[in-house]
């Protein structure tokens, strides 16, 4: 039994279903990466998976309990976190302020989670006064992160958190990331940079259409002439 | 004698603009505060702000007489100030009542914010109406207690000069209030979870959503602090000159004026923006005529006009003129508050 | 079966009216028939604007009082001492305070940015105003120091007042163009404030500018496009006609000028609905609500909304202008205190809101309900407050506050109708198709 086992979810927004009994799982204190061609239901798997959309078919469960009818913020509680792909910062408050947020539910004291987080992104250290939207990119990512973080998950769910930043960023952010799960979080992430992203998974899903296309070790998907071929560029 | 027609001309000036300016400013700038949490909040234009206020005020009114049909006063401050907290309480109750039979409907159908927007007006409808019916549509004076402050008359004494500033009782309590109340909202806003969590709702609602933070909670806060801004902001106007229920409806234009100009949605920009109309207003509908008498060199000098800019019949024009200015250069505001 | 429902609706609408006639008078039966023609055709113009478009106007008043405004300036007869007195200096001076506007327009738009421009700007507009100022001035009290009395006033052109109803509409329309030109591609709350200063300051300029419009003192006489009662009854057919039916000639006579006021206005509703109904179901109707129901992929699609909003914007008001013209018409006279928000601009939101917003003719049937309501509330209050207090002491201070303000009731029907109409019909009686 994995820590995440999202099974068989079939759904999308309104009539048409965009997910066909897709299964996504990830282990404790690993990262499992979904990747696919645009279009493929990458980020509604995600949100699946959160609660953000109904599905009339499938379950998720975290930890042995079945979550599938819990709300996103009854999910939250449970200790699932998630970084949106966009507007995932609150822009005009402080950095600080983003952390103390994204522990809201926490009545406990939150001081040694943010110190954690700022040991983790140093940079957000020096900014914690400046607003977040005034922020680089990257740096917003990382306070989008840490904001999530805060809740101190035991999962948490990343929505191409690297679009749009340069590729040493990338590099930068999905090296945190790493650090992250080996600290025992597992780690649930969309990406659009299929080979980079599957390079730190220690699981990947290729989905295609909304359904499961192929389901390896990213090494082993990395290795796979046909993922290469289709989804890698050669 | 050079430096006495200048202090002269310093007096005439903030007698009749600098006092009144400061006190009209502080009671736009909370009603402004008002209407721009609720913008940021709930994300769309009140209009039933300026009724908030004429209930919240007719309240206070209600309560005033009460306590001075006991023979209960402040001294020689208003016994309203003594009324204000009741007014609060009511003015609260009935706009959360107004949340949760209109407002609250529309939250969970995701109405457009123009949906919310002619409700408002249907609340304002009925508050306006619930008013008229209450306490009536006429012109209500409820000051009481010492008239000034400082008189004319008393500053002239003290300093030597052919002007004095009068300092009008309602006006001093106007300015204090306002900044003890601006503070308050501020420490509230910047230093308690509850208030951050408002900012934070204000700046990204998904994400606060996803944070835990409960929307119910945030709206009933917002409309809360809403009504007792209306309440006081009200009551301190219906002190300083009147109360009127359609003066109230009709204070909705500068109210508005200051939210945008401010940058709708920040709570600086309604402070800098309530302050920067009252002072145009002011300043762009005073007669200079005196101060300018003062301030040319020789004493036979006599101004051959009022010398003012606009007539005070176009007071709300000025309001609306900047309005249209703010719009035409920066739609944002001063202070970037939401856009679009 | 859409059109079963409106002949029904507009059915139990007459039969309303005629039971007024019935048990009220025949007189304010036809009274509310004049208005709610009126209100009708208002409430189509905003329909336009709302219902096709989604832009919300909250300054139908001003609108509307520049239609009266119209109706001022074509009717009466122009007052040749005050031209003398200072009419071209008048003139003179709003010419100079119109260059001053361009003027400054193409400073901003000619020169570059920077501390130049605003300088420059700044000495053209307080120059120019200054200099506006030292003529309008002496100019316009010279005018209203000519007989006060009576006139102090320009005065009009002296033409016929149904010419002032295209030209209330188009005077409508150049303040539409303003207002919309600057706030019109802004959030939709921009429009609608600014829409709200902008009828207070016309209004607020035809309740002071005296030289213009007398002000406060109003302007009363205007002439009609209908015959008097008195000319009436002189007539020997009128007498005639009278005494063949039966009627009293007198009574009779005030209710045959409001039905040929009837007549002018269904003419001019009429006319109306049927270019609405023309546009709702051409292309330009179709694009206009595919752009109401969806901005974005409107734009998308390459469609100038901007320029689209801009349009029925300044159409819908026209149509105001047009309705607030008839109405000076009907009144004969310009009270400039008769404007109030509440009764021109919110009670047509009512009106559009009730009938259907997007839906013509539930805009027309709005328009005749709602004005119905909002007339017969008064006797209705009056009574249930006088049933309601009855078992009290005639002296009691509860029972006189209550008779005194069964008044306000309306304002409060008018909100909660509103608010139950939005919340549990909120297509209106007559929805869109």
């Amino acid at each position: 039994m994995s820590f995440l086992t999202a099974e068989n979810m079939t759904g999308g927004y309104g009539a048409a279903d965009i997910l066909h009994d897709c299964t996504i799982t990830a282990e404790e204190g690993e990262i499992a990466v979904i990747v696919g061609p645009n279009g493929a239901g990458k980020s509604t798997a995600m949100k699946a998976v959160f609660g953000m959309l109904d599905i009339h078919t499938g379950s998720v469960k975290l930890d042995g309990e079945d979550i599938t009818k819990l709300s996103p913020q009854a999910r939250v509680a449970k200790g699932m976190a998630f970084v949106p792909q966009t507007n995932n910062v609150f822009p005009t408050i402080s950095v600080e302020e983003n952390l103390e947020m994204g522990a809201f539910l926490r009545e406990d004291d939150i001081s040694k989670t943010m110190e954690q987080v700022y040991e983790l992104f140093p940079i957000l250290k020096d900014k914690r006064r400046q607003n977040a939207g005034e922020l680089s990119g990257g740096q917003r990512q990382q306070v989008a992160v840490g904001r999530a973080l805060m809740t101190q998950p035991k999962l948490l769910m990343l929505d191409e958190p690297t679009a749009g930043v340069s590729p040493i960023v990338m590099d930068e952010l999905f090296d945190r990331i790493i650090e992250v799960a080996r600290s025992g979080i597992s780690i649930l992430m969309v990406e659009q940079n299929a080979r980079q992203a599957l390079n730190i998974a220690d699981k990947g899903y290729v989905l295609v259409q909304g359904r499961n296309k192929f389901t390896d070790t990213g090494e082993a998907l990395l290795a796979n002439p046909e993922v290469r071929k289709s989804f890698l560029g050669g | 004698m050079e430096g006495m027609e200048i202090l002269n001309a310093l007096a005439v000036f903030s007698n009749y603009v600098l006092v009144p300016a400061l006190t009209y400013g502080s009671q736009l700038a909370l009603g402004a505060l008002g209407v721009t949490l609720i913008y940021g909040v709930l994300r769309f234009s009140n209009f039933a702000h300026g009724d908030t206020m004429a209930f919240g005020t007719m309240v206070v009114i209600l309560f005033t007489w009460l306590f001075q049909s006991w023979g209960i006063s402040f001294g020689p401050l208003p016994t309203a100030l003594l009324a204000l907290p009741f007014g609060i309480l009511v003015c609260i109750a009935l706009v959360l009542l107004s949340d949760k039979f209109v407002y609250r409907f529309y939250r969970r159908k995701k109405a457009a914010p123009v949906i919310f927007m002619i409700a408002s007006m249907g609340v304002m409808f009925v508050m306006n109406g619930l008013v008229r019916f209450i306490i009536s549509p006429k012109d209500i004076q409820f000051r009481d207690g010492e008239r000034f402050i400082i008189k004319a008359r008393e500053f002239k004494q003290m300093f030597g000069l052919d002007e004095g500033v009068a300092i009008k009782v309602t006006q001093g309590i106007t300015v204090v209030i306002a900044i003890v109340v601006v503070i308050a909202l501020f420490w509230f806003l910047n230093r308690t979870r509850t208030g951050k969590s408002m900012r934070a709702f204000s700046d990204n609602e998904d994400l606060a959503l996803l944070s835990g933070i409960n929307p119910d909670k945030v709206v009933m806060i917002t409309w809360m602090i809403a009504a007792a801004l209306a309440t006081i902001a009200g009551t301190l106007y219906g002190l300083d000159k009147s109360f009127k229920a359609f003066t109230y409806f009709m204070l909705l234009l500068p109210i508005f004026a200051s939210a945008i100009v401010g940058g709708l949605g920040s709570p600086l920009g309604a402070i800098a923006g309530g302050y920067l109309i009252a002072f145009t207003e002011i300043m762009l509908t005073y007669a200079y005529k005196k101060v300018a008498e003062y301030m040319v060199p020789g004493d036979e000098w006599e101004a051959d006009s009022l010398m003012q800019l606009l007539s005070t019949d176009y007071k709300f024009a000025v309001s609306f003129m900047i309005l249209l200015l703010v719009l035409l250069f920066r739609p944002t505001g001063i202070f970037k508050g939401k856009s679009v | 079966m859409s059109w079963m429902r409106n002949v029904i609706c507009f059915s139990i609408m007459i039969l309303m009216i005629v039971g007024v006639g019935y048990f009220q008078s025949w007189n304010v039966a036809w009274g509310i028939i004049n208005l709610c023609l009126i209100s009708a055709i208002m409430a189509l113009g905003v329909n336009i604007q709302w219902g096709y478009a989604g832009l919300l106007n909250v300054g139908i008043m001003g609108f509307a009082a520049l239609g009266g405004v119209a109706a001022l300036l074509i009717s009466v007869e122009p007052v040749p001492e005050a031209w003398a007195a200072g009419g071209w200096g008048t003139v003179l001076s709003l010419l100079i305070g119109a260059v001053t506007v361009v003027a400054a327009i193409f400073i901003y738009k000619g020169l570059p940015k920077g501390f130049l421009r605003t300088l420059i700007m700044l000495v053209v507009c307080i120059g120019g105003f200054l200099l506006m100022r030292s003529i309008f001035d002496p100019a316009t009290e010279a005018i209203e120091k000519v007989n006060p009395a009576s006139t102090g006033y320009l005065g009009g052109l002296g033409l016929p007042i149904i010419l002032a109803w295209p030209v209330g509409g188009l005077l409508a329309a150049g303040a539409a163009w303003i207002v919309g030109k600057i706030t019109l591609g802004l959030r939709s709350d921009y429009l609608a404030i600014a829409t709200l200063g902008i009828s207070e300051i016309i209004v607020a300029l035809i309740k002071h500018e005296d030289w213009l419009t007398r002000g406060v003192k109003n302007v009363s006489g205007l002439p009609r496009p209908v015959p008097y009662e008195i000319d009436l009854q002189q007539a020997s057919w009128f007498i005639e006609m009278t005494a063949k039916y039966g009627l009293d000639t007198t009574s009779f006579s005030s209710i045959f000028v409001k039905i040929c006021y009837a007549a002018l206005f269904a003419v001019v509703l009429l006319i109306l609905i049927w270019f609405s109904e023309k546009a709702l179901k051409s292309p330009w109707g179709r694009m206009m609500r595919a752009i109401r129901d969806n901005e974005v992929s409107a734009n998308a699609m390459g469609k100038d909304v901007k320029a689209r909003h801009l349009q029925v914007f300044i159409l819908g008001s026209a149509i105001v202008g047009i309705a607030g013209a008839m109405l000076t018409t009907l009144d004969g006279q310009m009270t400039p205190v008769a404007y109030n928000p509440l009764r021109f601009t919110f009670v047509i939101w009512v009106m559009v809101i009730v009938g259907g917003s997007g839906n013509n003719w539930g805009a027309v049937l709005g328009g005749f309900l709602v004005w119905f309501c909002w007339v017969e509330a008064e006797p209705l209050g009056q009574w249930l407050m006088t049933a309601l207090t009855s078992g009290m002491a005639d002296d009691s201070g509860i029972k006189i506050h209550l008779l005194e303000s069964a008044a306000h009731m309306r304002l409060m029907t008018m909100g909660i109708i509103l608010l139950l109409v939005m919340r549990f019909s909120p297509r209106g009686i007559l929805p869109e198709k």
